[in-house]
């Protein structure tokens, strides 16, 4: 018997099996349709071969350079502002005895449950010409543009940047901190050279995430940006302005630039990121007191009253008569049926949707994140998978549904039987939220020692013991966190599935959207509330579930 | 008698409705633009005269529903297109994507209603048109005059008060620019639209927004689709709808069938449904102007007597010369304008 390192494993040969079926997947979600549109770019409206002519016209046009320095500083605004309320709040959550902890958990998710509508009601219900507060805003300013944008993004970004920062943060080694105090370390030193640290990856991820959507989202600028042209608004008025496509695709490729950035930045950072729970890590358990505790209750207290206080204006805007002449109370708006043609059908797609996406999107995201992150060898199958799998981040959701049905509804491409079906629909939105769920998983599976595997594997247990008795049961906090971010994911996304329903298929949010532009906006409000109601029912069942759980498999864990 | 006929109608459906008879009816997909309120009465009343025909609708605005159309035309999803707007139905045209249909009452449309080829390709059914809604108590808070005419807009009380959708995102922006310059000629038409954009405050992405705006007092006066202004007044808004002297740009709807779906016999019984009678008494509930001249269309809040105001468009022209005043228009007036 030769000694022979680095064998290649049954394992190995299983888990490079079970990578390669994740980059056909992604090839087939993410690669070939995006490429069946932007080639489209080097083509003119009648089909034929151009080469760079459209790149040439769309820079030659004064108004990119506005649209596109127009989107990177409100991008960045919004990262400003975002990422250090998130870490704030992430922190009390996860590090102090801030009660009630499981309160603000549950209003940071607030903003998940709402559709994009609703923020861009509530902003001009409060802050428009006739807006309640709007005697607070400074003369001569107004909530159509920048600050619109930038508000209501920072409304939507929120919780996503809180679950990557809260599952960075969460998975903390205890003895760094005794060590660290045993030295007489200040907690100031403490915070810079042992808890940044070890949330870099999720802070970078979170920086990642909240830049790229506010860049390629175009459904607020639509609404409350008024006359400031962003680059999302541009494709907006190339595809369903003058259905241009050419143009839309060359744009839609203009707005890959920052994902490709990402991608590069991630990979850096992923280099530089050691495990934080090792084998023989013991979990931080948080200690009262009493300073600290209050000044995290202040730190989660001011967004999570800002989100309530949005959440309740269009509350409200549900249930009076006609705004704001005729402020009576009603509850006719919830009479579906008179706005809309499927009335509260939309409704029941929409949960169809979500319970579907999120149960099969999670194993799938889990399973394509582990892969990536465990496998030994196949350096370029984990380099395709990081790299499509940040993809759908950086593009538009309508130009994902565009490339879609150019892809879908191909007469050559046997996939063409998804198409006009629930199927696509649901394939669809994991792939749109593949980015966020992939390193959410990415970002838990970090902080768990490779030593663990490295065990099993000389102890000759097969890998799949391994998961199923260590990793699974520590991931399963992530593993709901995920589920609930493509169901939440699901019952709002619009601008992507507006190409793809059918009849059959259509979708609370679709619904919304429609009863917004027939000028039914207190129905839109109450569809949005109904849906929000949904998404907090599920959500009351993760947290039940992750409770339940926790008590059942966390024990060895704790000290 | 009307009351009657509905409650049959209604009653016929019923029985349409129970799941025998569904395995032996035809789905015919049909791609719409119309008022979600047209919706439900069409379907109603096509399948309880064509008992064999189920209608599944796809709505939604003129520019989704476009894009699709144009996405999917390498595998048509559509039967029938069933109110879109006709330079949508054009686009469609040009890609060879319309089969030629003469339904049964042709005769019975507008010769305006009507594609001039033989056999016809498409057939009008509503027009809309561009109007100006007027908040009252806002107009009265900057002493501004009620307008009458499209020169009252550059009056200077109505300085960053007006709002009208961008004609780079929506079909009814484009039809008001087409309109003006059709109307004052193409050098008084941008003479007029520069003195008009000091008092813009906003160009919306949607022909919908507008309206609303203004109903809610967000905005004083409002430029885009007739409907939304009438139906903002009815739901009890304080605007006034105005139709200004000078020409009203409008634009046509119509109906077509697609061409090589499976369905096409089912999908030509909807095409003759929505010329008969019973079809244009539904939409002139909501359509003030429609296809046929036997139909007395007066939707409520509606301004009498429109007709005589709208501008004789050509729409092919229109169509054709798109681009150039697209490219016009957003050289002077889309980038360099700061927020307001």
């Amino acid at each position: 018997m030769s000694i022979v390192r680095a064998t290649i494993s049954r394992d190995d040969v299983w888990m490079r099996a079970g990578l390669a079926l994740v980059v056909a997947g992604l090839i087939g979600g993410i690669a070939l349709p995006l490429g069946s549109l932007f080639w489209l770019a080097v083509l003119n409206r009648d089909g034929a071969f151009v080469g760079l002519e459209n790149f040439a016209r769309y820079a030659s046009t004064p108004a990119l350079a506005n649209s596109a320095w127009n989107s990177v500083w409100t991008a960045a605004a919004t990262v400003v502002i975002v990422v250090p309320l998130a870490f704030g709040y992430a922190y009390a959550l996860t590090r102090t005895c801030m009660k009630p902890r499981w309160l603000f958990n549950a209003i940071a998710t607030i903003p998940l449950l709402a559709p994009s509508l609703l923020p861009a009601i509530a902003l001009i219900y409060l802050f428009g010409n006739q807006g309640l507060l709007r005697p607070l805003m400074v003369e001569g300013g107004t909530i159509y543009g920048p600050s619109g944008i930038i508000a209501a993004h920072v409304f939507f970004t929120f919780p996503q940047a809180l679950v990557l920062i809260a599952t960075a943060l969460a998975s903390a080694d205890a003895r760094l901190y005794e060590a660290a105090r045993a030295l007489k370390t200040s907690p100031w030193r403490i915070f810079w050279t042992v808890t940044v640290p070890g949330a870099r990856y999720g802070v970078i991820s979170a920086i990642v995430v909240v830049f790229t959507e506010v860049v390629t989202d175009f459904g607020v600028a639509k609404v409350i940006g008024g006359q400031f042209p962003v680059l999302a608004t541009d494709v907006y008025k190339q595809v369903v302005g003058q259905q241009n496509f050419p143009m839309g695709a060359v744009i839609g490729l203009v707005l890959l630039l920052p994902a490709l950035g990402a991608f590069f930045v991630d990979r850096y950072v992923q280099k530089r990121q050691v495990a934080l729970l090792t084998a023989r890590a013991v979990p931080l358990e948080p200690k009262p007191d009493a300073a600290r505790d209050w000044v995290a209750f202040g730190l989660c207290a001011i967004p999570a009253l800002g989100i309530l206080m949005i959440f309740a204006m269009s509350a409200w805007a549900s249930v009076i008569q006609y705004w704001p002449y005729n402020m009576a109370f009603t509850w006719r708006h919830y009479d579906f049926a008179q706005t809309d043609p499927a009335g509260w059908g939309a409704v029941w797609n929409t949960l169809v949707l979500a319970v579907l996406t999120a149960t099969i999107g999670t194993p799938i995201a889990f399973a394509a994140a582990y892969l990536a992150d465990r496998s030994r060898g196949a350096e370029a199958l984990v380099t395709i998978t990081r790299l499509l799998a940040v993809v759908p981040l950086a593009v538009p959701g309508l130009v994902m549904g565009i490339a879609y049905i150019f892809f879908f509804n191909a007469p050559w491409n046997p996939l063409n039987i998804l198409y006009a079906t629930m199927a696509l629909l649901v394939l669809n939105t994991i792939m749109r939220q593949f980015p966020v769920t992939f390193l959410t998983a990415t970002t838990a599976l970090k902080g768990i020692d490779r030593e663990f595997e490295q065990v099993s594997a000389s102890l000759k247990v097969p890998l799949w013991q391994t998961l199923r008795r260590v990793i699974l049961p520590i991931c399963i906090p992530t593993l709901l966190i995920i589920w609930i971010y493509f169901f939440l994911y699901a019952a709002t996304t619009l601008s992507s599935i507006i190409f793809l329903y059918v009849t059959d298929t259509k979708t609370a949010a679709i619904a919304i959207i429609n009863m917004d532009e027939t000028g039914a906006t207190a129905s839109a409000a109450a569809m949005a509330m109904v849906i929000v109601v949904i998404a907090a029912v599920a959500k009351a069942l993760q947290l039940l579930a992750g409770y339940w759980l926790d008590r059942r498999h966390a024990q060895w864990r704790k000290r | 008698m009307r009351l009657l006929s509905a409650l049959a109608a209604g009653a016929l459906a019923l029985l349409a409705a129970v799941p025998a008879d569904a395995q032996t009816r035809t789905r015919v997909t049909v791609y719409t633009a119309l008022e979600t309120d047209q919706l439900a009465p069409l379907k109603t009343a096509l399948e309880a005269r064509h008992r064999d025909v189920e209608v599944a609708w796809v709505r939604d605005s003129t520019g989704v529903i476009t894009a699709r159309l144009l996405a999917e035309r390498a595998n048509p999803q559509a039967d029938v297109v069933w109110g879109l707007a006709l330079s949508s139905i054009l686009l469609l045209d040009r890609d060879n994507l319309l089969e030629p249909y003469a339904p049964a009452d042709l005769a019975g449309l507008k010769p305006a209603f009507r594609d001039p080829a033989n056999p016809p390709k498409w057939t009008g059914l509503d027009a809309f048109l561009s109007f100006v809604g007027v908040n009252v108590p806002e107009l009265a808070k900057v002493q501004g005059r009620m307008p009458t005419s499209w020169d009252d807009l550059l009056q200077p009380s109505l300085r960053g008060r007006i709002v009208m959708p961008n004609p780079a995102s929506s079909g009814t922006g484009y039809l008001q620019v087409y309109a003006w310059l059709q109307a004052m000629g193409e050098e008084r038409g941008w003479q007029f639209m520069d003195r008009l954009h000091e008092n813009i405050a906003v160009y919306t992405h949607s022909g919908s927004a507008p309206h609303v705006q203004a109903a809610r007092g967000e905005r004083t006066v409002s430029i885009g689709l007739d409907m939304r202004a009438v139906r903002e007044k009815t739901q009890g808004a304080p605007l006034e709808v105005v139709v200004p002297t000078g020409g009203i740009g409008w634009e046509m709807e119509a109906t077509a069938l697609i061409r090589g779906r499976p369905n096409a016999a089912a999908a030509r019984k909807v095409i003759d449904f929505s010329v008969s009678k019973e079809a244009h008494e539904i939409y002139g509930r909501t359509y003030a102007i429609v296809g046929r001249s036997d139909v007395n269309a007066a939707p409520v809040n509606y301004p009498a007597n429109v007709e005589a105001q709208m501008l004789a468009v050509d729409f092919a022209r229109m169509a054709a010369e798109r681009e150039r005043i697209l490219a016009e228009w957003t050289r002077r007036y889309d980038g360099k304008s700061a927020p307001r």
